[in-house]
């Protein structure tokens, strides 16, 4: 297998290290939210690559015995994934707005500092 | 209806939790939600008559068949854990009324007990599912709900230590994703049985190990694991305290129970304990949680972190147990989980009482409480001795087991490490009591005992650290099947 | 039930039952001095049937708790003895709390007779223990219950003192004591107390040492040194406490349960042929003399007393290490007769600083003028303690030192002698500062005895010292019963 071969893994691996290090070393909470969805959703690619098949169809019956089909379980499962991850990302924000109102920053380091300090 | 048991346990709270928000109103939300519960409960109990009496349970979702439908599998593990999770929210639940009545806005109740039950549809589905991207979702469905009920609390660190645990528990839950992932692309299945079989012959090969790894680093953030813990000791403190008594209760035992589930039932015993340096590793990462969590307690100046910092000492023991790797030694950590789950939740109660009659948990104000709340710290000061590990308690049976496995191992530094470290225990307790008991309190502090609702939840699962104390015959008997079951050799 | 299991339910229930309802009856302190008196009586009745039931033979299950471990107690000739004894002077010691606690006007009583009765239901548990595991519990369950006994006063130095307890004995059993035990369960497979052991061909020798180091250090109740600081600590305690658990309940319980282990679990004869056996005499002839030396330097009186019961502990291990059946049987015989010569010194101390505010040893000259009774009192108990007639402890050391003799081992008496002479040397001091000495120009002139109840309870055990002397078959009957008669 060539290198160019497993790109997707290449794409998946460089997105999921582009949020990881978004979430880690960004001190703003929507920023780390940001790196987080990306983080996520590298995942989803992982998946989604997964069940491409070569020369596969879409996975929609037709009266063709010959005809190859895509995996379609994990593109099912990554729509639930995608679900969740919405749901944690609505969470999340719904979080940093309340943050925002109760500490008037949304940068982690004065939010420490004020605790730190209360 | 018996035969749809294993589904219902779950849907169950799952249905009830919008009827909830539905309701609007918090005391009739509250009064489902207790009904959920004891139904939740009750199921459990003729689950676990049905396992003790016939062995496992398979239950394919919506009748699709395994390995393509989702199949739920009932056996002596997670029946205890089932038992775990229901037992404590139906003792819980009838005692939250009144500190969440003092914790959270009226408007907010009905939302608050519709969290609570979401939760515990999270934990229990973590539980009875035998499907390992079905676990990806209640593991979600658990650990969202607990971001929004974590950042009700009342202190606005509250909102910092949610935020910080969403953003820590999606780390984990998404490694677990991608560990799930990798298997997926080796085997193409994802039920856990059907995912032992093919996997076996592949046991050596990169991807597998890789998403061994993978699924281990995430469920461990999700068990707060030593050094992955640092989302804990604050959600444990700012969260309202009926879900800090939940989630100390149950959260990181059914996170544990996924990861030891995983890891034995798909890899194997023999993969998971002897290929791989998992005892070695488990043993040191247990040995300094232990210490270094134990240690820091004894310094934390309120009794909810004190509490949690414990916790984390707690849960390090029941990987130690693990980590001995003989039947015994999982059948001691899975005890130890029950008993635990027992003690804590008692204490994490009592906290919530002092919450609730003092207006905080700091060890300066619970200063004298012992003659005012006579009955709540009689409480606290029992279930500490159960925390300690003192005999008659659910805990001293549980170390018990323990420290045998080690010396079954031959591995005395291990057992002598294990009573040595109880002492540590003992330090912070102590510290407690001498401010319940033995310091002058306040002139002006408020003195009113807990509300009867309160108090017998609280004494009911005090009274049942020390019935399982006496009697660890039904408790000992799953945790011994599960273990055998778990190492696959005959029980 | 029959005869035996329903009395021994009845050692553990009636104290129980007395802690209930005193917690229950804080608000009419008449009242919760007659349950307290009233459960005294009861359970030493109880002991009294147990001691008349024939051949001393009966069970009763308690709990299944662990597999192949349940709690049970057993009728045995030397928990006969101990509960006899435990409850026996808690009679005396109601009487004279009851006296103390009013005089001095102490705060919080309801949890002191409270605990109290709670200490004496893990005494009985202790005693009665049918295997060691239910001893172990029980053992457990006393030094809980008597940490608020010493933290009593709350004040730091008493806080300090309880952690001191609490750590020191806590922290020994767990770590050693119970490691020792799981290490038994682990190698014979089973707990019981047997006549001749349980541990004989079941370990090598280099185990059964190790194990017997474990047991002695881990009963940190025995106070063998290093481990004694808990006793000096727990005088912070008020003075009935010092009197029944401290000299009595808390510390015999060590000694006893050394006993039992050496006559039950590993046997006399298995005992007398381990290396580990010397080093266990070492320590405990360090003890008794470095704790008599302290003692002699020692100038408050409680303190002084600690460190003799210190120093008199060892006697009790150090006779029962020896493993002959005569000194075993002085073991168990020295066992009661320092329990009531100490008692009454300790009762005595208390009586002083109730009548005369004084703790310190320099401060008691001419103190026999004004409290002849007390005083007198203390001279009997000190002979018991020093080992002379016409007291009990001149029969109890007589007869270790015979058995040290027959052993063939002539290191012992010597300390065995040494010890005795300087126990004369810090405790004849305070009966002649007392008797012999003018009284200090200020402070004594308006002193006048203790309150009735104190005075009786502390003549009472001063007879009882006497009395024993007199019938010497109390002393010894049990211990041989249970070193002889069931080999």
């Amino acid at each position: 297998m060539s290198l160019l071969g497993i790109v997707n893994y290449w794409v998946f691996v460089a997105l999921m290290m582009l949020g990881f290090y978004a979430l880690i070393a960004r001190g703003h909470l929507v920023k780390k939210l940001v790196g987080l969805s990306v983080f996520q959703a590298s995942v989803f690619l992982f998946y989604i690559s997964l069940g491409k098949v070569d020369g596969g169809e879409p996975a929609i019956l037709v009266d063709d015995p010959t005809t190859i089909y895509s995996n379609p379980l994990p593109h099912v499962l990554i729509l639930t994934a995608i679900v969740v991850g919405v749901a944690t990302l609505a969470v999340g924000l719904a979080l940093a707005v309340r943050i925002r109102e109760a500490y008037g920053t949304m940068e982690e380091d004065e939010i420490t500092e004020m605790d730190r300090t209360a | 209806m018996i035969g749809q048991l294993p589904a219902l346990q779950v849907v169950v709270p799952l249905l009830a939790a919008p009827l909830c928000v539905v309701l609007r109103n918090g005391t009739l939300a509250w009064l489902l939600a207790v009904a959920t519960s004891w139904a939740a409960l009750a199921m459990a109990v003729v689950l676990t008559g049905q396992v003790l009496a016939g062995g496992p349970i398979a239950y394919a979702m919506g009748g699709w068949l395994p390995p393509w439908g989702i199949e739920y599998t009932i056996d002596s593990f997670n029946v205890l854990i089932l038992l775990i999770i229901s037992g404590s929210a139906a003792a819980i639940l009838p005692f939250a009324r009144h500190s969440v009545a003092d914790e959270i806005a009226p408007e907010q109740h009905a939302r608050f007990y519709s969290a609570f039950l979401l939760i515990m549809t999270g934990l229990l589905g973590m539980a009875a599912t035998g499907d390992v991207f079905n676990l990806f979702v209640f593991i979600e469905i658990s650990s969202i709900a607990t971001y929004a009920a974590i950042a009700l609390g009342r202190d606005r660190r509250a909102l910092t230590a949610a935020f910080n645990y969403l953003v820590l528990g999606t780390v984990g839950a998404t490694f677990y994703l991608i560990g799930v992932g990798l298997l997926y692309a080796v085997t193409g299945t994802l039920n856990t049985a059907d995912l032992a079989s093919r996997i076996a012959p592949l046991l050596e090969s990169r991807t597998v190990i890789v998403g061994f790894a993978f699924i281990s680093v995430g469920l461990m953030l999700k068990v707060a694991l030593f050094p992955l813990h640092q989302w804990l000791p604050n959600a444990y403190t700012y969260a309202p305290s009926v879900i800090t008594t939940f989630l100390a209760a149950t959260a990181t035992k059914v996170a544990l129970y996924s990861l030891l589930r995983v890891a034995f039932a798909v890899f194997g015993a023999g993969y998971v304990l002897e290929r791989l340096p998992t005892e070695a590793i488990l043993l040191a990462i247990a040995g300094t949680a232990i210490v270094v969590a134990s240690t820091t307690a004894i310094f934390q100046k309120d009794l909810k972190r004190l509490l949690a910092w414990s916790s984390l000492a707690q849960v390090a023991t029941i990987v130690l147990g693990v980590g001995i790797g003989n039947a015994q030694g999982l059948a001691g950590a899975l005890l130890h989980m029950f008993s635990h789950a027992l003690t804590k939740g008692a204490l994490f109660m009592a906290a919530a009482v002092f919450a609730l009659r003092l207006g905080g948990t700091s060890l300066e104000r619970l200063q004298g409480a012992g003659r005012r709340m006579p009955w709540t710290s009689a409480a606290l000061v029992l279930a500490g001795l159960s925390l300690v590990g003192v005999p008659l308690t659910a805990s001293f049976v549980s170390k018990w087991t323990i420290v045998l496995a080690a010396l079954e191992r031959g591995w005395w530094p291990v057992a002598g490490f294990i009573l040595v470290t109880s002492l540590l225990t003992l330090a912070y307790v102590v510290r407690v009591v001498e401010a319940l008991y033995f310091r002058p309190s306040a002139a002006d502090a408020p003195a009113r005992e807990a509300p009867l609702s309160m108090l017998w939840p609280l004494w009911l699962m005090v009274a049942g650290t020390f019935y399982f104390g006496l009697n660890s015959s039904i408790p000992m008997r799953l945790a011994t099947q599960a273990a055998a079951l778990l190492l696959g050799v005959a029980p | 039930m029959t005869g035996p299991e329903i009395w021994l339910a009845a050692t553990l229930a009636i104290p129980l039952a007395g802690a209930l309802l005193i917690a229950l009856s804080g608000d009419w302190p008449n009242f919760r001095d007659a349950i307290s008196l009233l459960s005294a009586t009861g359970l030493f009745a109880a002991n009294v049937m147990l001691v008349l039931m024939p051949d001393h033979a009966g069970t009763l299950a308690l709990a299944p708790f662990l597999p192949g471990a349940p709690l049970v107690l057993k009728i045995e000739p030397l928990g006969l003895m101990f509960g006899l004894l435990a409850s026996g002077l808690w009679i005396v010691t109601t009487i004279y709390a009851i006296g103390y606690m009013r005089a001095n006007e102490e705060a919080n009583q309801t949890r002191f007779f409270a605990c109290f009765a709670l200490a004496l239901a893990s005494t009985m548990g202790v005693a009665h223990g049918g295997n060691l595991i239910t001893l172990f519990v029980f053992y457990e369950a006393l030094s809980l219950t008597t940490y608020p006994l010493v933290t009593h006063h709350g004040t730091p130095e008493a806080r300090r003192a309880g952690r001191v307890y609490l750590g020191l004995l806590v922290g020994s059993s767990i770590a050693l004591f119970l490691f020792a035990l799981l290490w038994t369960w682990a190698v014979a497979g089973t707990l019981d107390f047997k006549p001749g052991g349980i541990l004989a061909g079941n370990a090598s020798a280099a185990v059964l040492s190790v194990l017997l180091l474990l047991f002695v250090f881990g009963v940190g109740k025995a106070a063998v040194m290093p481990l004694h600081r808990w006793l000096p600590a727990a005088m912070v305690a008020p003075a009935p406490v010092s009197a029944l658990l401290h000299a009595v309940a808390v510390v015999k319980a060590g000694v006893f349960t050394l006993l039992k282990i050496a006559v039950y679990i590993f046997g006399l004869d298995l005992l007398a042929t381990l290396d580990a056996r010397d080093i266990v005499l070492a320590a405990t002839g360090f003890t008794i003399l470095a704790a008599s030396i302290v003692a002699l330097r020692e100038d408050n009186l409680k303190r002084r007393l600690a460190y003799s019961t210190v120093s008199q502990l060892s006697y009790i291990v150090m006779a029962t290490i020896v493993a002959s059946p005569f000194a075993a049987a002085g073991a168990g015989a020295h066992l009661v007769s320092h329990a009531f010569g100490k008692i009454t010194l300790f009762f005595c101390a208390g009586a002083i600083y109730t009548a005369a505010h004084k703790e310190k040893v320099s401060e008691l000259n001419g103190l026999g003028q004004r409290m002849p009774w007390t005083m007198g009192a203390f001279a009997l108990g000190s002979l018991a303690v020093i080992g002379l007639p016409p007291t009990a402890g001149f029969l109890s050391k007589w007869t270790m030192f015979q058995g040290a003799i027959a052993a063939g081992d002539y290191a012992l008496p010597i300390v065995l002698g040494l010890g005795t002479l300087l126990s004369a040397g810090y405790l004849l001091p305070v009966i002649y500062r007392a008797f012999f000495l003018p009284p200090a120009r200020s402070g004594l002139a308006a002193t006048a005895e203790a309150p009735l109840p104190m005075r009786v309870a502390l003549l009472f055990t001063a007879a009882g010292c006497i009395a024993l002397f007199l019938m010497p078959d109390l002393l010894t009957s049990l211990p041989l019963e249970a070193i002889r008669g069931r080999r």
